[in-house]
């Protein structure tokens, strides 16, 4: 880790060198800084972000994200529906990757009601659970160009992308939002050709990842953008709460897939954990490319294996889970997310704190934004990636 | 299902022992270890926990401990923030929401049932830390006080702490001492009361009652009759 | 113009149509060839398709849609200045298009320092980016403005240092007597397309590209533009017919800058293997002032390509970035490139 530390010392003086020799200039000049508001309508950030931010020409002396524009009130809504109906809720909180979102609600459902969904049912729910990854950090490779002024591929981001939410919807019903996952179970069996075409797309997602990774990470001026840009050490990282590829690209190996025990099959593909030891903008964009490659693989696996059988346990008709507590978390497309349940034996939850991952990460913005230049603030938010449903709940 | 048992952990005014002898579930020598570990570390300060071998474990501590069994947590290992918030227990009057208006609202339970680990009052703050060596997580809690909802920050322990705090503070009205700048985080700077809580009401259901109040079939292999409130009309 | 006796009026009647031709025709063909259509396409998409056959008439509906719209003023900008600074930039183009030579006689003007005058002339633009920029009352518009300042000015000098390379190798600073000795010079004897300067002056054309991509804050020099950061920067606060003259102005003074380029590098109005022996202005034939500005709009069209897809292809640089490539890198190479002109300038 010393060549983070050295990094980080290094980027530290020159800042802070920056810095003084900026506060000489404005003793001279008494000039005041300036504050800029970064949206909530900006095309930068993904959704009603507001920054507000306190520049001293092109520096940020301090900045604060202001979240809140999109709260929608989820943990008060779960409150009055019963367990199937905040399936339907919680689909929104993270759009993008919206079937990712059902998974750990349904995990802890069954952890209460000490249900095992059958098997072919666990192996259909990690496959769609690789898929919206790739669904939702596809957009974000394409995205990451738009932010640093590279037009061109988020449209081959989009073109690919529909392949991906075509085979949701032939599934599912939904291209957004699947509502596919059941307490038990799953709602339906595949469509009949299904799993071919499934192998088709990913040999199609496999190529956009290696034309993105040459047009946008071998891109010179992308590198010189990104490296160096906004370093999170691992420590500080653990300690805000950062995860995903947030936390894998300040080199912490911690997937929750592979450390977790959780009633999905990722014990029977392999995969490899992909982390980083430099920690900027472009360790965690490097990452999320090779994490889409990677769930390309896991999905290739997982459909060469997938056992047959039912795919709905026996589960009474009204769902009525008894008095309990569980926290289920898994390794969504933006990071940890999580729901802790809490249950009186009623039909409904009592009380849901709903872990989304965009909230700890956007958490460190302001610790991260000290002394970086303004375009640096977009690349930054760029990298953590985060959705504005994600942090506002 | 295995409910908590406090019979060895002395509660905060008797004499201390620190080192006692549990009585260990079987087969998770984990996350047994994790409690003696924390109960070493601060002592009276666990009320109570739960271990579900295999599964998970949960720890309530005092309300005066709250700050140190974070400290002492991130010292054996559990780097991780994972989150914190509250719970309320108090059952809500307001049910489900699915009261008729035009009709008096129905007998309800009133008293307050914790959780796993107890607990003695309304209001409890509970946070989760992870950790990446050891692979596990712990779930702990802490009582609320009901006269003055005061409890210390954890900002000093963990640095993420901080949004969830502030968090925790407008939705629930719990002030966490020594924490920077407890402003909202969600709502409006001027928004009065705290919506998390079960007496405060769920607007949108205030503004427009339930609408399976008019109109509500009875729920799939339940007897017609006994589902009635305010069906049909 | 023409050899054909006009009097005055009808001289500059001409000269005012054929201006003001000569810069909306490259900007409207290179805003619906290249931005429409070619842009489209590299992004795996159609473009515009439902005005006119094939989208032709889309420039057209939008420059109808920007004109009827209402003229919105920040409240506290400072008007007269606000209304002004499109004007300036528009300005810069037509007097830059002014210098450069369409064919024998179809020129508006015949500068003795015609690459003086067009270099000193380009740098109006800045101003009229300075003033948007500080007129618009808002903060990002400033920002932009800032980054424009300190970006164009940087980018005047390898422009200038690389243009100093044709010019001492043509030995006049007249763009017609440049395209003259591009087409009557001959490489080691063989003078089938002449001696184009691109050939001799690779560096200096590199450079002065480069140097015209910042000018014209084209990605990846488009800090003052920056969509995703700082909306439209100094743009932001203009609309309708206003944000009309810079629209325009954007993609007409690239149509100029790329007519310049292909007068001073690649041979000017003349054609590769059809110059027929003539060795002065007045020897060439009358015909050639009709094919020679379709000749330069084919030029240009070809220069205009290349800086269009290096436009849809690079991410931007950040301003400091921006900075150091033209301090550090450029102008040593230009000052370099000079050296090495003269030297074998006087060598051979």
């Amino acid at each position: 880790m010393s060549d983070v530390t050295d990094l980080i010392d290094r980027q530290k003086l020159s800042y802070i060198a920056a810095q003084a020799a900026d506060a000489r200039l404005n003793v001279e000049l008494e000039t005041e800084g300036m504050t800029l508001n970064i949206g909530p309508q900006h095309p930068a950030t993904h959704g009603t972000l507001r920054i507000i931010a306190r520049l001293d020409g092109e520096q940020v002396i301090w900045a604060d994200p202001s979240a809140g524009y999109m709260h929608r009130g989820y943990e008060k809504l779960t409150e009055v529906r019963t367990y199937p109906q905040v399936n339907t809720l919680i689909n929104r909180i993270d759009w993008l990757g919206s079937f990712a979102n059902e998974v750990p609600f349904i995990l802890a459902a069954e952890q209460l009601m000490d249900i095992e969904a059958p098997a072919r049912a666990q192996w259909i729910r990690a496959i769609f659970f690789e898929l919206s990854r790739i669904a939702n950090v596809s957009l974000f490779l394409g995205d990451l160009g738009v932010q640093l002024g590279a037009i061109t591929p988020v449209f081959m981001a989009f073109r690919d992308r529909e392949y991906v939410l075509n085979l949701i919807e032939s599934a599912t019903g939904g291209r957004f939002h699947p509502n596919f996952d059941r307490i038990g179970g799953l709602k339906d069996d595949l469509p009949k050709g299904w799993i071919d075409e499934t192998k088709q797309v990913m040999k199609k997602l496999r190529n956009f990842c290696d034309e993105i990774e040459t047009l946008l990470f071998g891109n010179e001026i992308f590198q010189s953008r990104t490296r160096g840009i906004g370093v999170i050490p691992a420590n500080v990282a653990q300690s805000y709460g950062l995860s995903g590829a947030n936390l894998r690209a300040s080199g912490v190996d911690w997937d929750l897939r592979r450390d977790q025990k959780i009633a999905l099959p990722y014990d029977k593909v392999d995969f490899k954990v992909w982390t980083h030891p430099d920690g900027d903008a472009f360790a965690r964009c490097w990452v999320r490319l090779q994490e889409t490659r990677e769930a390309t693989l896991i999905v290739d696996q997982l459909l060469d294996g997938i056992p047959s059988g039912p795919v709905m346990a026996k589960v009474p008709r009204i769902i009525k889970v008894p008095e309990g507590e569980a926290y289920v978390s898994t390794e969504n497309p933006l990071g940890e997310m999580g729901y802790y349940v809490v249950s009186q034996g009623d039909l409904g939850p009592f009380r849901v704190r709903i872990r989304t991952a965009s909230f700890n990460n956007i958490s460190i913005v302001p610790w991260v934004l000290r002394g970086v230049f303004v375009p640096d603030i977009i690349t930054i938010l760029a990298s953590l990636y985060f959705i504005l449903g994600d942090i506002d709940k | 299902m295995t409910r908590s048992w406090s019979a060895v952990a002395p509660l905060s005014d008797t004499t201390a022992t620190t080192e006692t002898d549990v009585p260990a579930l079987p087969g998770d020598g984990l996350r047994e270890g994790i409690v003696a570990q924390l109960r070493s570390d601060i002592g009276a300060g666990l009320v109570d926990t739960l271990v579900k071998p295999g599964v998970d474990v949960w720890a309530r501590v005092a309300t005066e401990s709250w700050r140190d069994a974070g400290l002492a947590l991130r010292e054996s290992g559990f780097h991780y923030f994972c989150f914190l918030s509250a719970i309320d227990w108090l059952p809500s009057p307001f049910g489900r929401g699915e009261d008729d208006p035009s009709a008096p609202p129905p007998e309800r339970r009133t008293e307050i049932v914790q959780g796993y680990t107890g607990g003695s009052t309304r209001f409890q703050v509970f946070a989760r830390l992870t950790d990446i060596q050891r692979h596990v997580g712990i779930t702990i809690k802490a009582d609320v006080p009901d006269d003055e909802q005061v409890v210390d920050s954890w900002t000093s322990v963990f640095a993420g702490a901080d949004w969830h705090e502030r968090e925790t503070h407008e939705m629930f009205g719990i002030s966490f001492r020594g924490h920077p700048d407890l402003r909202n985080m969600y709502l409006p700077t001027d928004f009065e009361g705290h919506p998390l809580r079960k007496d405060f009401p769920l607007l949108a259901r205030i503004v427009k009652p339930w609408p399976g109040i008019v109109d509500v079939e009875p729920l799939p292999g339940e007897p017609e009759e006994a589902d009635t409130e305010g069906n049909g009309e | 113009m023409i050899a054909v006796d006009l009097p005055y009026w009808a001289q500059s009647l001409l000269r005012v149509l054929g201006g003001t031709v000569a810069v909306l025709l490259p900007a409207g063909t290179i805003v619906y060839l290249f931005l429409f259509k070619m842009m489209s396409f590299m992004q795996s998409r159609l473009g515009p398709m439902e005005a006119g056959p094939y989208g032709s008439m889309q420039l057209f509906a939008e420059v109808g849609k920007w004109l009827q719209k209402e003229d919105i003023q920040p409240e506290n900008a400072d008007k007269s200045v606000f209304k002004m600074a499109p004007l300036v930039v528009l300005l810069s183009t037509f007097l830059l298009v002014a210098a450069v030579p369409f064919g024998p006689d179809a020129y508006f003007t015949d500068f003795e320092a015609g690459v003086f005058y067009a270099l000193a002339v380009s740098s109006i633009s800045v101003l009229g980016i300075l003033m948007a920029g500080w007129s618009s009352a808002n903060k990002y518009s400033l920002l932009g403005g800032l980054r424009a300042a300190g970006q164009l000015i940087a980018y005047e000098l390898p422009m200038v240092l690389a243009v100093v390379g044709v010019v001492i190798q043509a030995g006049t600073m007249n763009f017609q007597g440049i395209v003259l000795q591009q087409n009557t010079g001959s490489i080691f004897g063989w003078d089938g397309i002449g001696n184009p300067y691109i050939l001799t002056q690779f560096v200096g054309f590199f450079v002065f590209m480069i140097a015209v991509q910042a000018e014209l804050t084209q990605t990846p020099f488009d800090m003052p533009i920056a969509e995703s950061e700082l909306v439209s920067g100094y743009m932001t606060e203009y609309s309708g017919f206003r944000f009309l003259m810079f629209f325009i102005a954007e993609f007409a003074t690239a149509g100029v800058f790329s007519l310049i380029a292909s007068v001073l590098f690649l041979g000017g109005w003349g054609i590769p293997f059809s110059w027929f022996g003539w060795t002065t202005a007045d020897s060439v034939d009358n015909w050639m002032n009709v094919v020679g500005p379709l000749i330069m709009i084919t030029k240009m069209m070809a220069l205009a390509f290349i800086i269009m897809w290096v436009r849809f292809s690079y991410p931007r640089f950040r301003e400091d970035q921006l900075q150091r490539f033209a301090w550090k890198v450029l102008i040593p190479v230009s000052l370099v490139n000079i050296m090495f002109t003269a030297i074998l300038k006087v060598a051979f």
